[in-house]
């Protein structure tokens, strides 16, 4: 069945492909809201007009020409038992809130797990593409014309003094919320990560932490988007995005070329104690374990770790989640016996291949 | 930095609290944050960017302009039945006409979370047409004005051309 290879395999085939840029853009998302014309929100949906939405909306997603994107698969959220949504939230391919809260919420997923597409979260339709490093315009581009393709099909609620109307008001307007995921271990390390950030926060870009919507950065990794949605087209919104990104990337470069130049050896130090950490210790929590990975991943990027993919942090990162733990190991775990899974998994992913 | 509660765990929620334009900046660590009740964002219960808009609306009823209207008590969309109170407090809209009958009280929102008011990006492709074609008009006589200005008579008899076809096409739709 194929739902188990979407909750089993941690890296998605779309994050097997390196993007440009991908030693410090891990990926680059872009997520549409949209809904009906003449449904309530979902929020306010009964069961009937939840199904009626959901059976509407998947129709539309079995059309000929989506199948010219990919091959697509949907998914009925009652279907899914907790820890498959679970591994499908850390994966990124749907969101907390399809899978705790919705009724009659659906995912419509593409076999290399680019694109997935929510139906009845907080807005009736979330258009979602991801794309392996700093491709946010690419991304766009896809999202587009499967937003194009669904407004063939079905009337959608759109004003035209406020544009596409969503459920929340953070939303309304162009309903688009254009993202990418950085790795930033330098600016972290060179402490210059707090002005930079609060600059991103002038400049109308949000900034968050990896997982879930906290504000601590686990592994420095940073999610930067876009924050307004009405009255700039979707075109200033992913330039300007783009245009902040690309100077964090080369301030990122440069703090890395300077820690090379001035402390090489504490940062060889560093990572390579990491390195060993991750290769022999037997408990290793979730933050612990994202820190090191973090560090080895930047050691990989410098050069200073050979015989090892940049992939396999990626894909490392996402399979040391809690959901993902008890799915490798197929059984319940409590967060001590997590911790030790955790090390175990690290450990078999970082032993010498003989 | 450390936190500024307990001086022990370094401060990894940082909040900035503006209230009638004093600022204030926070600096704390997660566990005195639980302890405080400003729970993390994203846990069950907790600050959510939903209250933070309610925050933003109840900023507004105390301003000078909730005068002019029906009162925000007695405001309710037809179609859903949501009332704009209930608006104010879960900070989400019931259904899409729900932005026509608060209409009178959304902007200053707008203006506060976006900075603006009106939508400039995409327009739908098939339901969309006629306003497509309305903002096309709305820019060629502009040009056209642009043009008459700089005395570029051909090119401006060109865009009336254009702009005479475009009205008959919207009058007779």
């Amino acid at each position: 069945m194929e739902k188990r290879r979407f909750a089993q395999d941690a890296l998605s085939e779309w994050m097997r492909n390196e993007g440009p840029d991908s030693e410090i853009v891990i990926s680059s998302r872009i997520r549409v809201a949209r809904n009906l014309k003449h449904q309530p929100f979902p929020m306010l949906a009964t069961n009937q007009q939840s199904r009626e939405v959901m059976e509407q909306l998947t129709a539309v997603a079995k059309h000929d020409k989506l199948q010219d994107l990919g091959s697509f698969e949907s998914f009925d959220l009652s279907e899914l038992n907790e820890l498959e949504k679970k591994v499908l939230v850390e994966k990124h391919l749907i969101s907390p809130n399809l899978a705790n809260d919705s009724r009659g919420g659906a995912v419509v997923l593409s076999a290399t797990e680019s694109i997935s597409i929510m139906i009845n979260e907080e807005d009736h339709l979330r258009i979602q593409c991801l794309y392996p490093g700093f491709q946010i315009r690419e991304a766009w581009a896809t999202a587009g014309r499967i937003d194009d393709l669904f407004e063939q099909e079905v009337d959608y609620a759109f004003d035209e003094r406020k544009g596409y109307l969503t459920s929340c008001p953070t939303n309304v307007g162009t309903g688009i919320r254009a993202s990418v995921m950085m790795h930033l271990p330098a600016l972290v390390l060179t402490q210059q990560i707090n002005r930079i950030l609060s600059a991103i926060t002038q400049v109308g870009l949000a900034v968050r932490g990896l997982y879930g919507e906290g504000s601590e950065a686990v592994g420095n990794l940073f999610q930067i988007s876009n924050q307004i949605t009405l009255g700039q087209s979707e075109e200033e919104i992913i330039d300007n995005l783009h245009s902040v990104a690309r100077q964090i990337i080369e301030h990122e470069k440069a703090a890395r070329e300077r820690l090379l130049a001035e402390s090489r050896v504490r940062v060889e130090d560093r990572v390579r104690r990491s390195y060993g950490i991750l290769s022999h210790a037997s408990i290793m929590d979730s933050k612990e374990a994202a820190q090191r990975l973090s560090d080895v991943r930047l050691g990989i990027d410098l050069e200073l770790i050979q015989n090892l993919s940049p992939q396999v942090m990626n894909e490392l990162m996402v399979l040391t989640q809690p959901g993902f733990l008890q799915q490798v190991f197929d059984e319940r775990l409590n967060a001590e016996q997590r911790d030790i899974r955790r090390a175990e998994l690290i450990r078999r992913y970082l032993s010498p291949k003989t | 930095m450390l936190c500024q509660e307990c001086g022990n765990k370094p401060a990894t929620l940082h909040f900035t609290k503006i209230v009638n334009g004093e600022k204030t900046e926070f600096h704390i660590c997660e566990s005195c944050a639980r302890e405080k009740g400003e729970m993390l964002p994203g846990t069950s219960g907790g600050f959510s960017i939903h209250s933070l808009l309610s925050g933003l609306m109840d900023f507004e009823k105390s301003g000078p302009s909730s005068s002019i209207g029906p009162k925000p008590q007695t405001l309710r969309c037809e179609d859903c039945g949501l009332t704009y109170t209930q608006f104010s407090k879960i900070g989400r809209f019931g259904c899409s006409s729900c932005y026509r009958y608060f209409a009178g009280r959304l902007d200053p929102l707008f203006k506060r979370v976006h900075g603006n008011t009106v939508h400039v990006g995409k327009i739908p492709k098939r339901s969309g047409g006629e306003i497509q074609d309305r903002r096309e008009l709305d820019r060629l006589k502009q040009e056209l004005h642009q043009r008459i200005e700089m005395e570029e008579f051909e090119d401006a008899a060109s865009l009336r051309d254009r702009i005479r076809e475009l009205e008959r096409k919207l009058t007779d739709a």
